[in-house]
């Protein structure tokens, strides 16, 4: 009976031991734990930025803006691009931040949609193509983009003495059955973009629709990842490091220069060459914005300006793998030399993503799983 | 006389009394803060879209055969994985339990590292040695001649089945084996005196006898399999999918919550039900036997055929457990065919300046400090549900207590859904309980949002059933004799706690801590949910190099993957040495 009184004691001669991380639950209501405050600047201003773990840039890029503007910046990453939004949407009323950052186009038609962006229309959008610019009331402003598109080994190619793939409708053919490795759309962005690029090249209706040429990739042997890394380090021949045995893999165009860049040997080419043919790629745009109810929203301005200008977009393509939209940003050595970059991607508007996202998948996975 | 001797007995009494109704306070509110209040929020939220409840998705749900498949594997195959687990565990837990050889408390150690891996990582690993081009195929193509490899594994059920079991192995191997070593080996022994065969005197003496820590482990292992994420995605491919799958699909690509919530619900409900379930058999099948110290249970294997028994189990565990690791390892050392320690150079270098650069050991630091604040907190918070639910105190004091039958009846209602509700957590989807995290904890005092601290409780959560689990059969199986028989000699009931129960229970507390420290080191769901960049853990750096190609990326994954087993191993080791109040163990 008295044994409960002293279990008791001993745990809380515990949980004093174990310091901060015990106070909070032994009395949740009257001792919050501290809010951890970040280190504010003189006039104590401070921009928080939403985004997915892929975002990233060099400390005195940051360092630059904060510097700049005499403020703090706090980066909050949430998951992946879905999860994050997915957080910004339930959270409108009372953000997470000021700032949102990552959006694509096949998430923007849920994020206007839903009604999380107030109007920002920044001065740096004049050094940007208007091709980029998706929404007309700029309650979100492009900053990035890159192609998804497929990625062969080119030394498993030539010591097979077989042409690599050079559209999307050779993979259907017998030579390359059992080559190619994509993710499912269902559950990884590439592997969406992926089903959209086909979508948009072989459409929805006609003798031969999207659908057909699925069902021609399954027959033949066409494997499916559930995201990009085992699609990439496990399946793909040269990621693998040769434990895979698929030489194509659905990847980005910007892949190639990336597995220059980190690769302790130094080369001549690319290890990997990219199919860019009209048609065969995916374009992602990415978007920021500035969310409603923002403590700080002329930071967060100040912050969109600074993601639009030279410096932050230049520190983009070794950081991120993927294009700045300002013209005027110039490339890093390594993409200007191994980047190739598609002509005629497909764009969908991303309204019609939005509307027949759900249905599209399932379609897919009826006709692909089975 | 008589009156001081009284006063001195009520206030003891009522003393105790509080510190129960405390014990009780602390659990509830923890729970209520931080699963309940969350969880109703984001429920609530996802089942009145337009501000009155709909339970439409529930018949929509039911009108769609593919969620009743998605059911129904989800619940057949976690069956299946449970029996094989526990099928290729049990011998293993037993010559953990009765032998002594060289390497014991190691390969223990590394029997448990699968536990923390990251699925994507495992999956690398399993490729590694079952792959198309993996160690077997290429193994029995050259041996026996084939053209193509003859093993293909790859998006099948068997290689779920077999991930689970590399998962969930130790948690038999530690909770069935630590009870087992304390069980007085006379029982069989006279058994086998009186004339049974060594099979019969299992099956007749040991086996119930152990079947309370049996259902303790399965019980874990089903619910880990029936919410199982990543192996059924990554390993199973996309043709399966289990609840927590779908939730998730439906939660993150469609934003469809009510659609969500009424799987997470089902889930929930199931969970619960098959708890109540387990609680009600497990109250009537432990027995209160008789403990020996390990000491004199284990032994050096002696003879040919128990070197071989004991030798056939280890194999199958460096088989199944084991050569999957040393791949990884091994992989992470190899760079254009040679041995290089390049990836392990490059953990230590930013060459692009990047902002969210961790050296690794600021990941290996964050890590561990979450990882010991939630084996604190859970170990405290699971001592006091475990005596809390052991109940047999309590019970004595309500007889001697007396008072209204409305009282007695409530507290016993509150003790038995303590039992199922603390397992819960284990049952509920991470992304809706995230989410949840975000509706409801938005508001001081409780802006948790986005504090560390909100991954040690999340951590927590999923921990404390894991101590309960370990250590409530090794509390139950106390003779009260035992107690009565310190108090009559004159102990104080501190003394009674400290001399009997905490020896008895010691080996189960230290069961219970390396499972919080293992779940905490290895959780990324909640942690990737909340954490905040500046303090990245050990699998939030693996999965940020497995996101971008490149050799040196992919490198240093496998590099800090061997640096997380490293630091696991290393904490496993070191918990299991630890000796509370530097007591004799069992």
């Amino acid at each position: 009976m008295k044994r409960i009184m002293f279990l008791l004691i001993v745990s809380l001669l515990l949980l004093t031991a174990c310091g901060p991380a015990g106070t909070p639950t032994e009395e949740p209501t009257a001792t919050p734990p501290p809010e951890p405050t970040p280190t504010e600047s003189a006039d104590g201003q401070t921009v928080r930025i939403m985004t997915h773990d892929s975002f990233d840039i060099s400390e005195e890029v940051i360092t630059a803006f904060e510097s700049e503007q005499n403020a703090t910046v706090e980066i909050l990453k949430a998951g992946d691009a879905g999860v994050v939004l997915n957080q910004a949407i339930l959270s409108k009323d009372n953000p997470l931040a000021d700032v949102l950052y990552g959006v694509d186009n096949t998430l923007l038609g849920r994020a206007l949609e839903e009604d999380i962006f107030q109007v920002y229309e920044s001065p740096l959008l004049d050094e940007i193509p208007d091709r980029f610019e998706l929404d007309e009331q700029h309650r979100v402003s492009p900053v990035d983009y890159g192609d998804v598109c497929l990625n062969y080994h080119k030394a498993w190619f030539e010591s097979e003495g077989l042409e690599p793939p050079s559209n999307l409708e050779d993979l259907t053919e017998p030579n390359y059955a059992g080559l190619t490795v994509v993710e499912n759309p269902a559950t990884s962005s590439p592997g969406l973009a992926f089903m959209l690029a086909t979508i948009g090249n072989f459409g929805e209706d006609g003798d031969y629709t999207w659908l057909d040429y699925w069902n021609e990739l399954s027959d033949n042997d066409v494997l499916i990842t559930q995201g990009w890394s085992e699609a990439y380090y496990e399946q793909f021949t040269y990621g693998s490091g040769g434990s895979g045995d698929r030489p194509i893999v659905v990847s980005y165009a910007s892949s190639p220069p990336v597995e220059v860049h980190f690769s302790e040997e130094p080369f001549e080419e690319a290890p990997t060459g990219v199919v860019v043919g009209d048609g065969s790629c995916f374009r992602q745009i990415e978007f920021v914005g500035v969310l409603k109810n923002a403590q700080n929203p002329e930071l967060a301005k100040a912050w969109i300006d600074f993601m639009l200008g030279e410096q932050f977009q230049e520190d983009i393509p070794l950081h991120m793998f993927v294009f700045p939209t300002n013209e005027n940003a110039d490339l890093p050595q390594v993409f200007v030399e191994f980047a190739v970059t598609p002509e005629n991607p497909i764009l969908i508007d991303y309204g019609r993503i939005q509307e027949n996202r759900e249905a599209w998948v399932d379609d897919w996975a009826d006709q692909v799983l089975q | 006389m008589s009156r001081r001797a009284n006063e001195g007995r009520v206030d003891l009494s009522t003393l105790s009394r509080l510190a129960r109704l405390l014990i009780y306070a602390v659990l509830f509110a923890f729970l209520i803060l931080f699963y309940f209040y969350p969880l109703t929020s984001i429920l609530s939220l996802s089942f009145t879209p337009e501000g009155n409840v709909s339970l439409e998705p529930f018949t929509e749900l039911f009108g769609r055969p593919r969620y009743l498949r998605v059911l129904w594997f989800t619940i057949w195959q976690a069956a299946l994985s449970t029996l094989l687990t526990v099928a290729l565990a049990l011998p293993g837990s037993y010559i953990f339990a009765r032998y002594d050889f060289p390497g014991k408390s190691l390969i223990r150690a590394l029997t448990t590292v699968p536990f923390v891996l990251p699925t994507m990582v495992v999956s690398l690993a399993f490729t590694a040695v079952l792959g198309p081009r993996g160690l077997v195929n290429m193994a029995l193509m050259r041996v026996l001649g084939f053209q193509e490899p003859p093993l293909n594994l790859q998006h099948t059920v068997a290689i779920i089945l077999l991930a689970h079991v590399f998962y969930n192995y130790t948690l038999v191997l530690r909770i069935v084996g630590s009870y087992w070593s304390n069980l007085n080996p006379r029982l069989e022994e006279a058994a086998r005196m009186l004339g049974a065969s060594r099979w019969e005197a299992f099956r007749q003496v040991t086996l119930p006898l152990l079947v309370p820590s049996i259902a303790a482990a399965s019980i874990l292992v089903f619910i880990f399999d029936f919410t199982s994420f990543g192996v059924i995605l990554v390993l199973g491919g996309p043709r399966f999918a289990t609840l927590e799958v779908a939730i998730y699909r439906q939660t993150v690509h469609y934003l469809n919550l009510p659609l969500a919530a009424s799987l997470s619900v089902i889930q929930i409900l199931f969970t619960f039900a098959l708890m109540t379930v387990y609680t009600r058999l497990q109250a009537t099948m432990t027995l209160p036997v008789e403990l020996r110290s390990r000491r004199a249970t284990q032994r050096r294997p002696r003879g040919w055929r128990e070197w071989i028994w004991v030798g056939g189990n280890l194999a199958l565990m460096v088989v199944l457990l084991i050569a999957p690791l040393v791949a990884l390892v091994q992989r992470s050392l190899t760079l254009g065919g040679g041995l290089s320690f390049t990836f392990y150079r490059e953990l230590f270098r930013n060459p692009r300046g990047s902002v969210f650069y961790v050296p690794p050991a600021a990941a290996v630091r964050n890590s561990v400090t979450f990882a010991l604040a939630t084996v604190g907190l859970a170990v405290v918070l699971g001592l006091m549900a475990a005596s809390m639910l052991d109940g047999r105190s309590t019970r004595v004091d309500v007889q001697e207590s007396g008072d209204g039958s409305l009282l007695k009846t409530l507290w016993r209602g509150l003790r038995q859904l303590l039992d199922p509700v603390l397992m819960l957590p284990l049952g509920t989807s991470a992304v809706t309980l995230g989410l949840g995290y975000i509706v409801a904890l938005d508001e001081p005092p409780l802006n948790l949002r986005t504090s560390p601290v909100l991954v040690i409780l999340a951590h927590t959560l999923v921990a404390l059933p894991f101590v309960v689990r370990s250590v409530l059969p090794a509390l139950r199986s106390i003779q009260p004799q035992l107690r009565e028989a310190a108090s009559v000699l004159g102990a104080s009931p501190w003394r009674v706690w400290r001399e009997v129960d905490l020896p008895i229970v010691a080996r189960a507390v230290v069961v219970g801590a390396v499972f919080a420290f293992t779940v905490s080191m290895g959780e990324f769901g909640a942690t990737s949910l909340i954490a905040r960049p500046e303090r990245p853990t050990m699998p939030v750096a693996i999965f940020r190099f497995l996101g971008r190609p490149g050799t040196i990326n992919y490198g240093q994954a496998l590099a800090m993957s061997t640096l997380l087993m490293l630091v696991c191993t290393a904490g496993f080791l070191v918990i299991e040495r630890f000796r509370v109040g530097g007591l004799r163990e069992f």
